[in-house]
């Protein structure tokens, strides 16, 4: 059984994409979420028709079953064509359906992969659409396979309380820019992310393992770039590391949030 | 290397901004299209933010300037190698008098294959129901077909009021979306290799023949016509056509002698299978209303000559249309 993760698309350019695959659990969330707002929609529909059925209760029978299988049918397409490859519970959920080779996501794919529900549902609560997610290397039911689609997971980066975290005492570091910039050029994001969850958890930690983990942390990170003396002279190893990810993460947030363009819709 | 990056923004922004713009009226306006220069600086602003991505890629703490760029680049490489035609403003006429006609004749291999295959189904049906008294039950298994038909037939004429007054417009709207769920069905069980389409396609024309038969050996062939054929001259093909767009996926994933991957098979497929599947939808909302509203009427009210008449008009059309519609006039 493949545990699919991510998708890496690579561009002629040489710019390579990690798309994160969305699991069967989540997709399945997804899909109640979206199965609650189907029924919902028809109940407001079937209380607008109630006055026609009053008029004509046989007309007004017929339109209350033709708009319950056209919204149960096109819910999905509609959605998905509008709201470029989420629904409802697909946007609560952060998942997007997208082309697998990250071009643009096509009315006729978004068409054959709904339309393909019906296969991936049977023999009961998407048994054939959860056992092929599984099994595919892309996370892919059925439908998505005819329709060379995924869905993805596009999750909120979560931005930890740095202020709470790392203080607003006088950054020695900071005073040497030169460095500070050769500092975030060599630390890579998985260094910086563990350095930066080690201070989040410093509370749960033994004093000596404490100690002793902020130690080879600040020896990493010294390794990594070297400050002159006076700028490392007298701070422990834990606030090291606090200067070091205030440089890597805070100062950099401050700097983006005034000058990046606005996020796409 | 290192950046200085609140210089690299600063001079970076006004680019991406650029790109996004762009971006934004490509994807807003399908049917836009970007003249020489307009192209050029595209591809440029392209070029140049995946640069600028590769950049950032390497540092370790901005994921929001990351997600941007990989956003604006994602979205422009969508645009940039994209070869497929370009989306169209819907255009209903111009899909229903040319492209669905059009693609139905492209797929027609596929159709002919549903036909035989739902032949095969009827020869099946036409023996079992001659030959196995069971098979009634089997193939028939909804209200009046398991009927005699000289009894049916009887009752229908003798009838003095509307079985269905009053209730119509919630039969014909049953019809409609329970055939159309079915022949979306047989349609999507093309993924099965085909297998399950040919089992529906086999299924249905089994108990298309079973009642066939069974009618035409109680000489009630008259009755028969005019009950099938003002809405199964439509319906029946509508099925068809399903069973051709479930075919035409079978082949996409099985594959041909040309050397291209099942991925681009599908991809190359997936337009025509929509186009014959919303056709489909038209055909059974067309055969919802005449079942309802004329076939379930017999003689005395309505004539046999009248509705058979309008079955094989209604056949003539359908048959023209899908042969000749769409075809470029000879110069």
């Amino acid at each position: 059984m493949s545990v699919a993760s991510s998708l890496q698309i690579k561009t002629p350019e040489g710019v390579v994409f990690s798309l994160i695959l969305a699991g069967p659990v989540s997709r399945f969330l997804a899909w109640t979420i979206d199965l609650a707002c189907v029924a919902a929609i028809s109940s407001i529909l079937g209380k607008l028709i109630m006055l026609l059925m009053l008029i004509s209760p046989d007309l007004g029978g017929a339109v209350r079953m033709v708009l319950y299988f056209a919204v149960s049918i096109g819910y999905g397409m509609v959605l998905e064509w509008k709201w470029r490859g989420q629904t409802v519970g697909k946007k609560l959920l952060r998942l997007r359906v997208m082309d697998e080779h990250g071009l643009k996501l096509r009315v006729s794919q978004i068409v054959v992969r709904n339309l393909l529900r019906g296969v991936d549902a049977l023999p009961l609560l998407y048994g054939v659409g959860g056992v092929a997610c599984l099994l595919s290397r892309r996370a892919q039911r059925l439908g998505d396979f005819a329709a060379n689609t995924v869905v993805v997971r596009t999750p909120k980066i979560a931005e930890p309380d740095l202020d709470q975290i790392l203080g607003t005492t006088f950054n020695s570091l900071a005073e040497h820019p030169h460095l500070a910039a050769r500092l975030r050029q060599r630390v890579s994001p998985r260094e910086a992310t563990a350095a930066l969850q080690a201070l989040l958890r410093r509370d749960q930690l033994e004093a000596t393992a404490r100690l002793a983990l902020f130690h080879e942390l600040a020896a990493h990170f010294r390794a990594a770039v070297a400050f002159p003396e006076e700028a490392t002279e007298g701070i422990t190893d834990e606030q090291y590391v606090r200067n070091v990810l205030d440089i890597l993460f805070r100062r950099m947030q401050t700097v983006i949030a005034t000058r990046l363009p606005p996020e796409p819709a | 290397m290192i950046i200085d990056l609140p210089r690299f923004i600063a001079e970076e922004r006004a680019h991406w901004t650029r790109l996004e713009s762009i971006l934004d009226k490509l994807e807003s306006e399908p049917e836009h299209r970007l003249d020489l220069a307009g192209l050029k600086s595209f591809h440029l602003l392209y070029e140049r933010t995946s640069a600028d991505l590769a950049k950032v890629a390497t540092f370790a703490s901005e994921p929001e300037l990351l997600r941007y760029l990989e956003s604006l680049v994602a979205r422009a490489y969508g645009e940039i190698h994209e070869t497929r035609d370009k989306a169209h403003r819907l255009a209903p006429r111009n899909w229903l008098l040319r492209t669905l006609p059009q693609t139905f004749r492209r797929r027609v291999g596929a159709f002919w294959l549903a036909v035989a295959i739902t032949l095969l189904g009827c020869g099946f049906g036409g023996i079992a129901i001659q030959f196995d008294s069971e098979a009634r039950e089997v193939l028939m298994p909804f209200g009046h077909a398991q009927q005699d038909p000289r009894e049916r037939v009887a009752t229908e004429e003798s009838a003095d009021k509307d079985r269905l007054e009053g209730q119509k417009s919630q039969f014909s709207a049953w019809l409609m979306t329970h055939n159309i769920r079915v022949s979306v069905f047989t349609f999507g069980l093309g993924i099965t290799f085909g297998l399950g389409t040919i089992i529906m396609l086999f299924f249905n024309g089994a108990v298309l023949g079973a009642v066939a038969v069974d009618y035409v050996l109680a000489g009630e062939t008259q009755f028969l016509l005019g009950w099938l054929l003002p809405h199964g001259v439509v319906e029946i093909p509508a099925i068809l056509i399903a069973g051709q767009a479930g075919l035409v996926l079978a082949r996409a994933l099985i594959g041909s002698a040309r050397p291209v991957g099942v991925r681009e098979r599908l991809r190359e497929a997936s337009a025509d299978l929509v186009t014959l599947i919303a056709g489909v939808a038209i055909l059974l909302v067309w055969a919802g209303i005449v079942e309802a509203f004329l076939s379930q009427y017999h003689e005395p009210f309505v004539p046999y000559w009248l509705k058979i008449a309008f079955g094989i008009v209604e056949l003539c059309v359908l048959g023209g249309f899908l042969a000749f519609a769409g075809r470029a006039k000879a110069a």
